[in-house]
């Protein structure tokens, strides 16, 4: 097999599904106006599908650090902390961290893919075992090759499944890694994060929580599941994002085991990569004091959910288990999905189109991201598009059932 | 359990019979990915299956080897016999 051979068939799934050329994947955001809208294909849109959920991208707080840092530190900081040196910001934001999530230690890396990389695949070795939900985020499958230990996964939300695991496992568990994630991004659901942390209670391990899409969004001062559930002291690490709810770029690890300090000169991602800029480091500390100082986001940011959730479920579409920012629509073939999703752009809605096998269960959907800075207008305006194209769904060609 | 390497095909068959897209010959040496037509994730998942079945967990590793069905059960007596 020649080199390229092995894209024939991304060529062929390109050709057949979009064959007019202008691919879902592919969408061309000409300009921004608001973190709600923006102009595609030349018309104006509204976007549900920024994970944008706090709508922190234009806070003028946010912005204004961001200036002041460019002007006073310059565009880049052209290099690892490791080799160049750490600016203040990135001890600073560290520190904020550390007070937020009450952790003595705090690492920010360059993206929330690192971040999983930086953790999973430095601190499980050969010896080692990581157990990880089946849903998980590719950046943390990836993590786990990285890392070279054993992985096991176990069924989506499955506590019972990841308890007959332990185990098998049995005094094994004191080098295992449970990993799961705080809101999964493709339909929108919590882990069962209180009895997993019971579960690990019994049987032992180090327990890591995804908070990538509930930092800002779930607990009571937006910690996230952790918070939400009451198990933060149960939980080894936290992993993190400022690309979602802070509206920057980045990623951190949060952690009160004192030797996860060690992993800033063990960990690859976080040594042979450049740090972030200041002004992202800037404005990712201005929106992290926003999201602390602002409850009032978070509250609209689910009024605005249950919102979305409940109108779409009224209409008779098939969602994900819960109401949460993550409104995921179950559609049928891909085709179907594809042809779905043009339908909301023509009707001037932007949202996420998600094929198998990113999405899981072999799902086709259209993932609605719902945002602080939505008006109730707007969400009644995403409504009525799918109240228009709910016609286009006949009953044979939806799926059964969803998991819940 | 006995770890009978026919046993354990003939179970496997029986996971893999209802994905078997029509028309489609299973054998032990079927290829799992470009004959059956599973992907990546089809192949975690019935792993999942496979998995409860024999109370065992098969580490994702071992996917790599992995092409058939007589691979899948040649490791799944591996790992009943390591216990």
């Amino acid at each position: 097999m020649a080199l390229f051979d092995k894209f024939n068939k991304l060529a062929n799934d390109r050709a057949e599904l979009f064959p007019t050329g202008l691919s879902p994947f592919e969408t061309r955001i000409e300009e921004v106006y608001s973190p709600t809208e923006a102009r595609i294909g030349g018309r104006r849109v509204l976007l549900a599908g920024t994970n944008n959920y706090l709508g922190l991208t234009f806070a003028p707080e946010c912005i204004e650090a961001a200036h002041k840092a460019v002007e006073r530190e310059g565009t880049g900081t052209t290099g690892s902390r490791m080799a160049n040196g750490s600016y203040g910001g990135h001890y600073a934001l560290e520190a904020e961290l550390g007070d937020f999530y009450r952790c003595n230690s705090v690492i920010v890396f360059s993206t929330g893919y690192l971040a999983s990389l930086g953790l999973i695949g430095t601190l499980a070795g050969a010896q080692d075992i990581i157990l990880l939900d089946a849903d998980c985020h590719a950046s943390i499958y990836d993590a786990c090759r990285l890392s070279g230990a054993q992985i096991i996964r176990f069924r989506h939300n499955d506590v019972a499944d990841l308890e007959r695991r332990l185990q098998r496992l049995r005094e094994r568990t004191e080098n295992t890694l449970i990993v799961v994630e705080g809101l999964y991004s493709m339909l929108g659901d919590r882990a069962p994060l209180a009895e997993i942390a019971a579960v690990k209670r019994r049987h032992g391990g180090y327990l890591v929580v995804d908070e990538a899409h509930s930092l800002g969004v779930l607990g009571e001062h937006g910690r996230g599941l952790s918070e939400e559930a009451g198990v933060a002291a149960e939980v080894d690490f936290v992993l993190g994002t400022f690309s979602k709810s802070l509206g920057a770029v980045g990623g951190f690890l949060a952690s009160n085991h004192p030797e996860s300090e060690f992993l800033r000169y063990a960990s690859r991602p976080y040594i042979f990569t450049a740090s972030p800029s200041p002004s992202v480091v800037a404005s990712t500390r201005a929106a992290l004091q926003l999201l602390r100082n602002r409850p009032q986001l978070r509250e609209r940011l689910w009024a605005n959910a249950t919102q979305l959730y409940h109108q779409l479920r009224a209409l008779g579409y098939q969602l994900g288990p819960e109401p949460s920012p993550v409104v995921a629509t179950l559609l049928g073939s891909r085709q179907q999905a594809v042809a779905f999703w043009q339908g909301l752009l023509e009707r001037n809605i932007y949202v996420n189109l998600v094929l198998p096998p990113a999405a899981p269960g072999g799902y086709t959907l259209v993932r609605c991201s719902v945002s602080a800075a939505h008006t109730p207008a707007q969400i009644d305006t995403i409504c009525e598009a799918f109240a228009d194209l709910r016609a286009m769904l006949k009953r044979s060609d939806t799926p059964d059932s969803h998991r819940g | 359990m006995m770890a009978d390497y026919q046993q354990i095909l003939d179970r496997l068959y029986t996971h893999l019979r209802p994905m078997a897209p029509q028309g489609t010959r299973l054998g032990e040496d079927t290829d799992l990915i470009s004959e059956f037509g599973l992907d990546s994730v089809n192949v975690m998942d019935l792993l999942l299956e496979v998995e409860e079945d024999f109370d065992i967990s098969v580490p994702l590793n071992l996917l790599a080897d992995i092409r058939t069905p007589k691979d899948l059960a040649r490791a799944i007596v591996r790992l009943l016999e390591a216990g």
